[in-house]
């Protein structure tokens, strides 16, 4: 049995405006007031009930969440039950109707399309663009740098992709019309490439720029000289100063990644390889260089003479 | 999972004749094991759903079904429009945008 409501303690229908409200409080409240039943405790229970469902009923927003169903009779919170999270969970599924709403697809939701208000069409008429397909490629250190034409062999079709210079690893390119095919005259869905590069022997990415390290040897670090440096575009001939140290950092301007109106570098550190060591002649050399050359290049940095 | 005493014990207010009658009237379905009734989660959810509004809304044994049967598809609606949702995620972002643009705002 359905316990009492504040309507019916108060004697009213839900839905009584609330100057009705008012004067059904009114009247009750003067029937039970316990100044005017001494001894009755019985009204006096009443007359408490009464003005608690008058409290509430009697304020529009503690009304309205009581109609809702938020509050209880005593203004508590109600607990929200907890039939949702089931219901929408993977268990909820073997209460899902069948027949007209039935199965778990999305064959209800899809029909929708076709039954706008004045349209009249069925679903079958109605245009979906294809899907979108997924590719990954992978391209080489160069290509990447200066951009190239790939060929990508699919099972049914081969696709040309024009990787742009100066892509970047993960980048993803978009090939218009080229995904699944739409249905009932739909656009065809997009082909997304993702583009991966491998890394390189010698070159290496630093954004626009591209960093090599530069082997060269004694003599053409002492003497200087013009050498020949790889690039991403070919050889090139780079002036190395006399008397470079290794370390040395020198910028080939505009070697680096070509883009429209921005042009990278390419940095080159000079590595000094020492190379054939055990030649006699050089070691001859330093023997007798050394000592009339005492300067020591790690002074201050603490080493004292411990060499 | 929980058997059917399990189940009465835990709902005081709840009589043997009733849940019986429930789960004949397939308001609540429990899977059979061993020949005896087990409840999951979701049919203990159920059982409080249906006390709840049988005492806070006075329904009774004739609207129960028709009411059972619109949270049915309250809920089935909304686990199907979860999995459109759900693909509607994986698109790439300006698929997004578009069908953001596309859906009329309230009033249109």
């Amino acid at each position: 049995m359905a316990a009492q409501t504040l309507y019916d303690v108060l004697g009213v229908k839900r839905g009584t405006s609330a100057d009705d409200i008012r004067k059904a409080y009114r009247k009750l409240a003067k029937e039970l007031h316990p100044d005017l039943n001494p001894n009755k405790p019985e009204a006096e229970a009443r007359f408490k009930s009464v003005a608690a469902a008058y409290d509430i009923l009697s304020d529009p927003e503690k009304k309205s969440r009581y109609d809702r169903g938020e509050i209880d009779e005593s203004g508590a919170e109600r607990p929200r039950y907890s039939y949702r999270p089931h219901a929408e969970g993977a268990q909820g599924r073997k209460y899902s109707p069948q027949g007209e709403m039935g199965g778990e697809d999305l064959d209800d939701i899809l029909a929708m399309f076709g039954r706008r208000p004045g349209g009249g069409r069925g679903r079958s008429s109605m245009a979906f663009p294809g899907g979108d397909r997924m590719f990954s490629l992978t391209v080489d250190f160069v290509e990447a740098a200066t951009g190239a034409r790939k060929r990508l062999s699919l099972p049914d079709e081969t696709l040309d992709v024009t990787i742009p210079a100066g892509i970047d690893e993960g980048q993803v390119l978009r090939l218009k019309g080229k995904g699944d095919p739409g249905f009932n005259g739909g656009p065809a869905g997009d082909a997304l490439i993702e583009v991966h590069i491998a890394p390189h022997p010698f070159f290496r990415r630093d954004g626009d720029n591209i960093r090599l390290d530069l082997p060269v040897t004694v003599a053409e670090a002492v003497l200087g000289g013009r050498i020949a440096v790889p690039t991403v575009t070919g050889p090139v001939t780079m002036a190395i100063p006399k008397g470079s140290d290794a370390g040395t950092q020198l910028r080939l301007r505009g070697k680096g990644i070509q883009r429209k109106g921005h042009e990278g570098d390419q940095y080159v550190t000079l590595r000094i390889v020492i190379g054939d060591s055990g030649d006699p002649e050089l070691a001859k050399f330093f023997e007798t260089w050394a000592e009339q050359h005492k300067g020591d290049p790690r002074r201050g940095m603490g080493t004292g003479d411990a060499s | 999972m929980i058997g059917f005493d399990e189940l009465l014990r835990r709902f005081a207010r709840l009589e043997r004749g009733e849940l019986v009658r429930w789960v004949e009237n397939r308001w609540v379905l429990p899977e059979e094991s061993g020949g005896r009734w087990v409840f999951a989660e979701v049919d203990i959810a159920r059982v409080e759903l249906i006390l709840h509004v049988r005492e806070e809304f006075a329904v009774g044994d004739d609207a129960m079904p028709v009411l059972l049967g619109l949270l049915d598809q309250v809920y089935s609606l909304r686990r199907q429009m979860a999995r459109l949702c759900d693909a509607l995620a994986a698109q790439p972002s300006d698929v997004q945008a578009a069908i953001g643009r596309a859906l009329p705002k309230p009033g249109e």
